[in-house]
């Protein structure tokens, strides 16, 4: 599993920032969604989505060691985190996600699902192993 | 309250002060949210006999319980307020992302009233409410002042804005947001204007609770999956609704030379397909709507220069068809002028080829309009007349209160071919020879509109001489698509992929926690089409059944050309639909519901205020 994006068929909808949000903080909440979808308004009129790619640079800043590679993924741990943020200014791409509710950052864990429910396919696992619901 | 963030900011602009209130459980209960919460809150709000462009007349924004939530089309706004262009019962609906962000930043309804004395803009912030100077966006177009304040606010919050149209009170003027969607009917923009309320911007951080969790992720997903495999999924989305463009002509329904025809020669030359090809730069959803029907796209000839979302099915038939400008860039461009200067695409088409007809007839002279022409087919004479109507210059400042005014205005029996209903100018179809399509205009609450209920393709499957059974079909449809206003959700799902409406009982069991069938949620919004009646009632002197009656070119003037040349619908055929459906609805004669029917619809409160209206 390797998410990639394709801003291109991006229509905006934040399905997958809502229901990102709804898996893993039990939540209808898309400002807690681990990714990141920018409008870019009235020119040229595109969407840009950015998803996690698991560089682990978070992991490389977290003074606590709360993040930790399992298989390809780079988890975080809620627990252990201390809410110092080092990571979220370290992320090159800016998918450390911040809610002013959750004392730690929110962090992509490849579950896959905006992959499965992105209708636009904008979301993709690089791998083919995930695919949009229905293909 | 589980669906609902919980509460209700009202805003006094004259006072320059604001509350948060609990949203009563009563008000959820019984009306729902969305229209149902507009409707009540007029009803109790506003004052009666206010002046709808004067400080008693209020604006009531409302999400509903199904807002923001993750299932598909959970984006829409409904805005209301009395409306300068009917005097009676007025609301608009608006996609984008605004509508999640007000229930995320905590409320379910917007009371905004009084009026500033200088331009201002309202800043929700989760609770932090403050009413701020606008001076500095004042005057500037809608989509100019919506970049400005992205800029200067920041991207992520969500901005509602009004063009000049709106600021010098244009009676078809309208509420923009998210760079081309627009609560375009009944002139709420212009209420805005009146009330020197540039903007609403609103950023929201929180969760709207759920019943269920677990089930709302469950049959959210299911939901999506069903969109994901209707073969209008892929076929539908590309062109969006432009798509029904060459159906409209087809069918001889397409309003043409203002409304003289229902079929356009040209209409293969602005249809879904020259979108694709020629203009669009990207496919554009509202909040969690899985068919994106917004094309937003880039107009470039050695003239202009423009982006903007569209057009869509109306503009191009208003725009388009109406004022026979027969180019899908021109029709990009006139409708990228109408959205900068805060102008309803639908009443500005069928306004200016109302004034291109009168100027074909010599009723407005050249020396009327400076020596300038005014004539079909020509977008810079439409984009002329545009901006006199925004600014309220000369004949535009007569246009500007709509073409039921201007007709009164003109007379010499203009008001014949003044295509509107109630003050409101008639949308994309041409009803003459389609009986349940008229009756949806002419009884539609908020003037001639289609999205109340769009029962064309009812007229062409089930015959279009046939007379009964419409008004059955009508009300149904007007019972269905404005729950759809209630619970704030998106209709096209349903319109355009077949998508199946028992989905809808489920997800509203799954977030709220309360079990309907859909035909017990339809009783909520066939107490609502009561209500707004009741309102107009209230509202307008003399109003009932002479309001329900569709301009004389319908009953009189055959169709032009095109398929249905000919076909005109006589007085005594709409008598028989009106007489058929006010029996339906439990309403006199003269379309005014019964004591009996305000009662069945939970309506007693409205009682005193009919009873001495009934003869
Ligand atoms: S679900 Fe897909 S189309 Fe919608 S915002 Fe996310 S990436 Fe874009
Ligand atoms: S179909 Fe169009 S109007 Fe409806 S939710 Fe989708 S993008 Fe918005």
């Amino acid at each position: 599993m390797r998410l990639v994006s394709d801003s291109s068929k991006c229509s905006g909808c934040k399905v997958c920032q809502t229901l990102c949000a709804l898996v893993h903080f039990d939540e209808n909440n898309p400002k807690k969604g681990a990714l990141k979808i920018e409008g870019k308004f009235p020119v040229p009129g595109v969407y840009e989505v950015t998803v996690c790619n698991q560089c682990g640079e978070c992991a490389a800043v977290c003074p606590v060691d709360a993040i930790t590679l399992h298989g390809t993924t780079w988890i975080l741990d809620r627990d252990t985190c201390i809410g110092c943020m080092a990571c979220v200014t370290a992320c090159p791409i800016g998918v450390m996600m911040v809610h002013p509710d959750e004392e730690a950052p929110i962090k992509c864990d490849d579950c896959g699902d905006c992959v499965r429910y992105c209708p636009r396919e904008a979301i993709l696992d690089a791998d083919g192993e995930v695919k949009r619901m229905g293909r | 309250m589980n669906g609902y963030a919980g509460h209700i900011l009202r805003v006094n602009l004259t006072k320059r002060t604001h509350t948060i209130s609990p949203l009563p459980e009563d008000l959820a209960r019984d009306y729902l949210g969305g229209r149902g919460f507009v409707a009540k809150l007029m009803w109790d709000e506003i004052p009666q006999g206010a002046d709808p462009l004067g400080p008693d007349n209020k604006i009531i924004a409302a999400p509903g319980p199904l807002t923001g939530v993750f299932l598909p089309g959970s984006g829409k706004l409904e805005f209301g307020a009395k409306s300068p262009a009917s005097g009676g019962y007025g609301d608009s609906n608006i996609g984008g992302h605004i509508s999640p962000e007000i229930k995320y930043a905590g409320f379910d309804a917007l009371i905004i009233e009084g009026v500033a004395t200088e331009p201002v803009m309202l800043v929700i912030e989760d609770h932090n409410i403050e009413i701020r100077p606008a001076s500095e966006y004042w005057g500037k177009g809608a989509l100019e002042s919506e970049a400005m304040l992205k800029n200067d606010l920041g991207e992520d919050f969500q901005i509602a804005t009004i063009g000049p149209a709106g600021e010098n009170l244009v009676y078809f003027a309208c509420i923009s947001h998210d760079f081309g969607r627009q609560a375009g009917r009944t002139g709420v923009g212009a209420v805005m204007g009146s009330k020197k309320l540039k903007a609403i911007a609103v950023k929201g951080t929180k969760s709207v609770p759920l019943a269920d969790t677990k089930a709302t992720i469950e049959v959210g997903k299911k939901m999506f999956e069903a969109c994901f495999e209707k073969p209008g999924f892929e076929e539908w989305t590309p062109q969006g609704t432009a798509g029904v463009t060459d159906w409209v002509n087809e069918v001889g329904a397409f309003p043409t030379r203002n409304f003289k025809s229902g079929y356009f020669p040209k209409h293969q030359f602005i249809n879904g397909e020259q979108i694709v090809t020629q203009i669009k730069v990207t496919d554009k959803a509202c909040y969690s709507c899985p068919i994106p029907c917004g094309k937003y796209s880039h107009a470039k000839t050695p003239k202009y220069d423009v982006h903007v979302e569209g057009p869509e099915y109306e503009t191009i038939a208003l725009i388009g068809g109406n004022t026979e400008i027969d180019n899908i860039k021109d029709c990009a461009y006139a409708n990228y002028i109408c959205d900068e200067l805060g102008l309803d695409s639908i009443s500005a088409g069928n306004v200016i080829g109302f004034a291109m007809e009168c100027y074909e007839k010599g009723v407005i002279k050249g020396e009327d309009i400076d020596g300038r022409t005014l004539n079909f087919g020509s977008v810079d004479d439409f984009v002329w007349l545009a901006n006199d109507i925004a600014y309220r210059k000369g004949v535009g400042n007569v246009l500007a209160e709509g073409v039921k005014t201007a007709s009164e205005k003109f007379g010499e029996d203009t008001a014949r071919f003044a295509i509107q209903v109630k003050g409101v100018e008639w949308s994309g179809y041409e009803a003459r020879y389609a009986p349940a399509m008229m009756l949806s205009y002419i009884t539609c609450d908020v003037g001639a509109h289609h999205n109340r209920s769009w029962a064309i393709t009812y007229d062409v499957a089930s015959g279009r001489d046939v007379m009964e059974g419409k008004a059955q079909r009508t009300i149904e449809l007007q019972h269905i698509r404005p729950l759809f206003d209630m619970l704030c959700l998106c209709r096209l799902q349903w319109v355009e992929l077949g998508f199946e409406l028992d989905w809808y009982p489920q997800i509203f069991k799954a977030v709220t926690g309360r079990e309907f069938s859909f035909e017990e949620l339809l009783g909520f919004s066939e107490r609502i089409w009561n209500l707004t009646r009741c309102y107009s009632l209230r509202e307008i002197e003399g109003f009932g059944r002479s309001f329900d009656y569709p301009p004389a070119r319908f009953m009189e003037e055959p169709i032009t050309d095109g398929p249905t040349e000919g076909k005109f619908m006589p007085r005594e055929s709409i008598d028989y639909l009106l007489d058929d459906y006010y029996k339906l609805r439990g309403w006199d004669n003269n379309g005014i519901p019964s004591q009996a029917q305000l009662s069945k619809m939970k309506l007693e409160f409205a009682e005193p205020v009919i009873a001495p209206l009934r003869k």
